[in-house]
């Protein structure tokens, strides 16, 4: 398929024409063979427990009509207005107004993070998903050093966030550290298991870095699983201590935090505190990433991302350099963990499968490889939107399927599919998603 | 070959397997020239570039290095990134490899990656942002401005290296091995693809390189016109060995040389040859 040329005539059309409708008709009979016996056949157990059948033929053509005619709309909207890359009519002015938009986008979106706790202050609902968001926009852009900057694709990265969560339940729970203590040792503890895993997969790309980060995902999970004296096992961590506000704990006691100020403790000032916790932390996180980037580290990871074997004959040590990614994601991986376990007070094996992992990825590549504001887009997207969706019933996971794949149509590269340059002459311009690699691992 | 050498490569034998790629070779490249490693398709000349580059590691043989304090490196001990970071060795490659999604600018920044993590601190300076780190970025954006000039690509600095015509690109990428400063510089067929005017531009680049900064050259190259113009030292080889060795006009003469060139005998090619003159 290509794309249509910019005054398509009736010729050039008619081909386009028969392409769609084999298509179309491929799209039905695949529909055909799934659906014969998913819709086209009822079976139930009756009063005696015999089988019993009825056919629903009618249901089945509706379904299979339906993908006909969904197909070829799809594929006309493909041609007209195509993925990013084909020719776009679009007129000056918009693309100006868009260029202003997309500006002012990132200070918008911060201001109103900042005041979320203060417009729903009563609305615990809002204020437990905005904690939730920013959790995963953290570990976006924690991942996002490793899949987005340095191109090695993780597929294991909620252990470090598990290592993260252990690390502040153990030491708070068997030490009675404070939680600024458990912080920092937290992603010093992550940092080194990403280095520990950076060790043996540092000959490995692509697909056989995946397998391997993936395994190491479930790897972690499973010694935390059986180490029942250490973690537990499957029952978890519990009595994780809250959170203190540099030693002021949040509770309705006469040190606390309500009664040292004067007025009347609500449950809501913890959440409100927490909320900011998890602000400022993603807020480090974003700062450390987008100076890392001006560094030679930061542009020799976009560079091994690039192309490697260049990289050794510039000098670049890929060894350490992939390390220090790995290790940098992973730390950034341990703070939210570290902040998970205490915003939980508990924490299981459960918290830490491998649909995390997935799901952190999927906001990665979603938002834009290496895009620190499109990640935080897609985690707004990908967590919001989900429970946006949440009066839709059985017909969530339907609806936001279906974003995926249209989003994944038009915007192959993710939301912001440019690369803006870390160090510029004249004038800094964005870069095409086309030119940039997205690494090999 | 007598003379001052920064590179004498001794009986270098490059094997893959049963094949021999690179048998008994021994040569020397001059300090301060432009040595020209010369032959027809398959002869070895990429892999004794690799070899001498730490992309391969030679079956036997020595290379030698000698810096212009006297420092001698043997440059098959080493291996990877340590042959640019610390013999001071710099490449290019037959297919351009150039960081296709970053700028000009960037793609020449990073060739500087060493000498900017020191002053980086490990990174750590550069997070803070000391003040020392910021000077240090100042000079080596000041250095890669230069060569962009030089190379006349100042006006597009900031576009995508991947977007760049392909001479343009050819001569960044010499730009960018320049950043590393190196003490030798191997170009693999840096003419390849360009036409009649961007060679001659190239050829009183890589002039003008050498004159300047003092860097002895090595390149690989197909196309005769630039190595006889500008090459000092020509070596030939074929099927993995040296032919011949020598100036560029004797070399042209050589009977085993045309041999090798034309695919005949060699007393077929000093019968055409005779025939000729």
């Amino acid at each position: 398929m290509t794309a249509p040329a910019p005054e398509p005539t009736l010729a050039s059309r008619a081909p386009g024409a028969a392409f769609i409708f084999k298509k179309a008709l491929i799209s039905a009979l695949v529909a055909l063979v799934l659906f014969s016996l998913m819709i086209g056949i009822r079976t139930e157990a009756g009063p005696t427990g015999q089988l019993i059948y009825w056919t629903r033929f009618g249901d089945l053509a509706a379904m299979v009509g339906a993908v006909f005619g969904g197909s070829i709309i799809v594929e006309l909207l493909r041609q007209w207005w195509g993925p990013v890359g084909t020719i776009r009519i679009v007129p000056p002015s918009v693309q100006k107004t868009l260029a202003v938009a997309r500006r002012g986008i990132a200070p918008v979106l911060l201001i109103f993070t900042f005041l979320v706790p203060v417009i729903f202050y009563n609305q615990r609902y809002i204020l437990d998903l905005g904690i939730l968001v920013l959790t995963y926009v953290m570990l976006g852009w924690g991942l996002n050093v490793v899949v987005g900057l340095a191109g090695l694709l993780d597929l294991g990265y909620v252990a470090f966030y598990a290592v993260g969560a252990y690390s502040y339940a153990l030491l708070a729970t068997n030490f009675g550290l404070s939680f600024w203590v458990c912080l920092p040792l937290a992603g010093i503890l992550a940092a080194l298991w990403g280095v520990m895993l950076g060790f043996p997969v540092l000959r490995l790309r692509g697909d056989y870095l995946a397998i391997v980060t993936l395994a190491f995902g479930e790897i972690i999970r499973l010694v935390i699983i059986n180490w029942q004296s250490l973690t537990g096992g499957p029952n978890g961590v519990t009595g994780i201590p809250r959170p203190t506000l540099f030693g002021i704990p949040l509770t309705p006691g006469d040190d606390g935090l309500a009664a040292r100020l004067g007025i009347e403790f609500s449950t809501t000032h913890r959440i409100v505190f927490l909320f900011y916790l998890i602000l400022a932390l993603a807020l480090l996180t974003n700062w450390v990433t987008i100076r890392l980037r001006r560094l030679p580290i930061g542009r020799a990871w976009e560079a091994l991302r690039e192309d490697e074997v260049a990289c050794r004959a510039l000098g670049i040590n890929t060894t350490t350099t992939k390390l220090t990614a790995f290790a940098t994601g992973a730390m950034f991986g341990g703070f939210a963990g570290a902040f998970f376990a205490t915003r939980q007070g508990f924490i299981s094996p459960e918290s830490f499968t491998f649909q995390e992992s997935a799901l952190v990825l999927a906001i990665v590549v979603l938002g834009g490889m290496g895009s620190q504001l499109g990640v935080a887009l897609a985690a707004l997207t990908m967590i919001g939107g989900f429970e946006l969706f949440r009066g839709l019933d059985q017909y969530r996971m339907l609806v936001f399927g279906v974003a995926m794949v249209l989003l994944m149509i038009w915007r192959p590269r993710g939301l912001i599919g440019h690369r803006a340059p870390t160090v510029f002459l004249r004038h800094s311009q964005a870069i095409s998603s086309d030119l940039v690699k997205e690494g090999h691992g | 070959m007598s003379g001052d050498c920064i590179l004498s490569v001794d009986r270098l034998t490059m094997r893959f397997g049963g094949i021999v790629a690179v048998n008994d070779l021994s040569f020397g490249a001059e300090r301060r020239n432009i040595t020209a490693l010369i032959g027809p398709n398959g002869a070895g000349k990429t892999t004794v570039f690799n070899c001498i580059t730490g992309f391969y590691k030679p079956t036997s043989g020595a290379m030698r290095l000698t810096h212009d304090d006297g420092r001698d490196i043997r440059l098959e001990r080493l291996n990877d990134f340590r042959i640019s970071k610390q013999a001071k060795v710099a490449r290019t490659f037959q297919n351009i490899r150039l960081f296709p999604g970053m700028t000009a600018l960037e793609n020449l920044m990073v060739a500087q990656h060493n000498a900017l993590m020191l002053a980086s601190g490990l990174t750590f300076l550069g997070l803070i942002g000391a003040p020392s780190w910021r000077s240090a970025e100042k000079r080596a954006i000041d250095q890669a401005t230069l060569w962009l000039d030089r190379i006349g690509l100042l006006e597009r600095a900031d576009d995508a290296a991947g977007n760049l015509p392909y001479g343009d690109q050819r001569r960044l990428e010499i730009a960018r091995a320049m950043c590393t400063e190196p003490a030798l510089l191997c170009l693999d067929e840096p003419a390849a693809g360009l036409n009649t005017r961007e060679s001659a531009a190239l050829s009183e680049l890589l002039l003008a390189i050498r004159a300047d900064h003092g860097v002895s050259i090595l390149l690989i190259e197909h196309d005769m016109s630039v190595v006889m113009e500008i090459s000092d030292h020509v070596v030939v080889m074929d099927y993995g060995v040296k032919i011949a060795e020598g100036s560029p006009q004797d070399v042209r003469d050589d009977p085993k040389v045309i041999a090798a060139y034309l695919g005949a005998d060699e007393e077929e090619a000093i019968a055409v040859m005779e025939s000729g003159t």
